[in-house]
């Protein structure tokens, strides 16, 4: 399997598994407009989890599409971070999730947007445009609940300690990210660590937060070595394939 | 419909001679097609009467996304996923621009919210009946927001401003919401019999539930005459049923389904199709309560509400501190 | 808390877009938001699903002043007899171009 297959898996995975996780909300929300809004997150990575696939179906060049690499796959075969799969918790969950993700995929697009390979400089400038301004709503959202009541304060609080273990598994380079990086298809992985560090404490900084000072410490879903959470995910997801196979929707 | 059983607290309606100068000449205003807008004089039961349709009819959308997010992490395809994604947040927006006609008639969001959440408020009958398979996504978007727009494009000449220009809006949006079910129900039909098999079976769940939503048949609806000359209606519940049953019964045959009716056939003298008889009193035990989903779907709205509140109080205390130092700042 | 406690409401926005540019800005709409940033964000996720917009306008209901309805003909009625404002009232003559 081609590196370049298994690092468009990786991009798909974390929208793909993150979209489905804020899909969950829709109609469950905190307040209508709320609800609207966060919907509005999740079409948009939706959106870029199938342009990722198709892609990486492309380069497999073994027919499968977005549909046969979202449904027909095992966890063991997803690449996504283990941050993404984390359970949505409280509202205050979702959020913490979603701006620690959001900073760090704003990095990640920003340096796909000049890839040597033209499809994924295409995809990254569309979706870049779409996750700054989830930033923007994400970070507002994390200032507002850190700096609301007391409660909503040490909820936020919890919910970055409980996320901060998984934050710095983007940061690893394996044998996949040192590839796409050498052949400028990607940025290095190591390359995004210091801006996103400097934008999550500043944004942390302002929601009177305290940013964690270890580094974290879970890995493994870059390499399909998942957390308990991503295969309750995966029977929701694909259990229309998997009970049907063959048919067509 | 969306909004049943709407309580207008008339008995019968007045003739213009009845009436005092002020309401007469509303009245009048009315039958000359003038919309009436929030600060305009109207009669309280006027008033009254829109604010338990409208806030009805935000209900019925705010808990009918409830049937179809159940199916949203199981969407057989990311395309499918996506578009039902988008319909269940269209019905958000909905909600929402019709609890903002509610408002501009002096009740506010809130108000007209823990009224649902508390039992009291009703919402469509239709949203009481659970969604089993991935068919009822096909069979809820084709025949309930077949229904909706049947009822609903008349209502976008309803004779108050902005509940009229809320449905506007709402159906410019809604147009979508019945050709994607009709696509859902023709993928199946195309499909294995199993999957034919899904299609009829949600057909014949969602039928019933269908035809009754339109509400009690004319002679058992005593508000709809008062509302009618108000023009908040403008057509009866049995005129609209007629008319979602003639434009669906080929849209069957078209799919090649069985008729969920016995008696569903081609009456040549009338130019209508003939239906058999509606169960009114399943109708009634939903709408009061007693449907196979009440609980859960007000158990749904009450838990977002409840585990919600902190984040709304937080968004507000956060408002406020910034206000203040802004203002202090200005000092 | 219970769900009846009416908790003070997020306050009422008054939403216009600009539809296009060139246009003026149309009110489409209200919404409820803590501040005027979130107006702002929350009318784009609500009333700009479909590519409505170019440009959002927020504005606090409360703020809004309103003419009322009982003003309408001292405010409205006189302008009807001024019918000599209409290009219409002119008879234009018969092959007289460009008026």
């Amino acid at each position: 399997m081609s590196h370049k297959f298994q690092y468009l898996l990786r991009l798909g995975d974390n929208c793909l598994v993150l979209s489905q996780q804020l899909a969950a909300w829709c109609g469950h929300g905190p307040a209508l407009e709320e609800d609207l809004a966060l919907t509005n997150v999740a079409l948009d990575l939706l959106g870029q989890a199938r342009l990722w696939l198709s892609y990486a179906g492309e380069v497999e060049g073994r027919g499968r599409d977005e549909d046969a690499l979202a449904f027909g796959r095992d966890g063991l075969d997803f690449r996504n971070l283990l941050l993404v799969e984390q359970p949505n918790g409280h509202y205050g969950n979702t959020v913490a999730r979603q701006f620690l993700f959001d900073a760090w995929h704003r990095q990640l697009l920003a340096g796909l947007c000049e890839s040597s390979d033209p499809r994924i400089a295409e995809i990254a400038q569309k979706a870049v445009k779409e996750v700054r301004y989830h930033v923007e709503r994400s970070a507002g959202l994390m200032i507002a609940l850190g700096n609301g009541t007391a409660l909503s304060h040490a909820r936020m609080q919890d919910a970055v300690n409980m996320l901060w273990p998984y934050t710095n598994e983007w940061f690893d380079s394996d044998a996949i990210d040192a590839q796409c990086a050498s052949a400028g298809v990607a940025p290095a992985a190591s390359s995004l660590a210091a801006a996103w560090r400097a934008d999550v404490e500043t944004v942390l900084g302002r929601a009177g937060l305290t940013t964690p000072t270890y580094t974290g410490h879970q890995r493994g879903g870059k390499l399909g070595v998942h957390s308990e959470h991503l295969g309750r995910l995966l029977t929701a997801l694909q259990f229309m394939q998997r009970a049907y196979p063959g048919a067509q929707w | 419909m969306y909004a049943q059983l709407v309580e207008t607290g008339a008995k019968a309606v007045k003739t213009l001679d009845q009436m005092e100068p002020q309401e007469r000449a509303f009245q009048e205003r009315i039958n000359a097609g003038i919309k009436t807008e929030p600060k305009d004089w109207m009669p309280e039961a006027y008033r009254k009467t829109l604010v338990r349709q409208i806030s009805q009819h935000a209900h019925s959308e705010y808990v009918g996304m409830l049937p179809e997010a159940n199916w949203i992490t199981r969407a057989p395809t990311l395309k499918r996923k996506a578009i039902l994604l988008a319909k269940v947040q269209d019905e958000a927006g909905h909600a929402l621009y019709l609890y903002s006609a509610v408002e501009t008639l002096g009740v506010t969001r809130d108000q007209t919210y823990l009224d649902l959440l508390s039992g009291k408020a009703k919402y469509s009958s239709i949203f009481n009946y659970p969604t089993l398979t991935w068919a009822d996504i096909g069979a809820i978007g084709w025949l309930v927001d077949g229904s909706a727009i049947v009822n609903q494009i008349p209502l976008c000449r309803c004779s108050y401003g902005p509940y009229a220009r809320a449905m506007v809006r709402v159906c410019k949006e809604e147009s979508f919401h019945q050709r994607q079910g009709f696509d859902i129900m023709q993928a199946l039909c195309k499909g294995t019999p199993e999957q034919k098999a899904m299609a009829q079976d949600a057909l014949n769940r969602w039928w019933w539930p269908s035809l009754a939503m339109h509400g009690p048949p004319d002679e058992l609806s005593a508000n709809s005459a008062q509302s009618m000359a108000w023009k908040i209606k403008q057509n009866s519940n049995d005129e609209l049923r007629q008319r979602f049953i003639d434009q669906t019964a080929p849209q069957i045959e078209f799919l090649g389904l069985a008729l969920p009716d016995a008696d569903l056939k081609w009456n040549e003298a009338r130019g209508h199709y003939d239906y058999g008889a509606i169960d009114w009193e399943e109708f009634f035990n939903v709408v009061n309560g007693k449907g196979p989903c009440n609980q859960e779907r007000l158990a749904a709205r009450n838990q977002a509400w409840e585990e919600g509140a902190w984040f709304r109080e937080a968004m507000s205390a956060y408002a406020a501190k910034q206000e203040q130092s802004d203002m202090q700042g200005a000092t | 808390m219970t769900s009846n406690d009416v908790k003070p409401e997020w306050p009422l926005w008054e939403i216009f877009i600009r539809s296009q540019h060139g246009l003026a800005h149309k009110h489409v709409g209200s919404l409820h938001a803590v501040d005027g940033a979130s107006a702002i964000h929350h009318a784009r996720d609500v009333y700009t699903r479909r590519n409505e917009g170019v440009s959002i306008w927020a504005v606090r209901a409360a703020d809004i002043v309103a003419s009322s309805p009982g003003d309408k003909e001292a405010l409205f009625d006189p302008a009807q007899s001024k019918v000599y404002r209409h290009p219409t009232f002119f008879p234009t003559p018969d092959g007289v171009k460009n008026l």
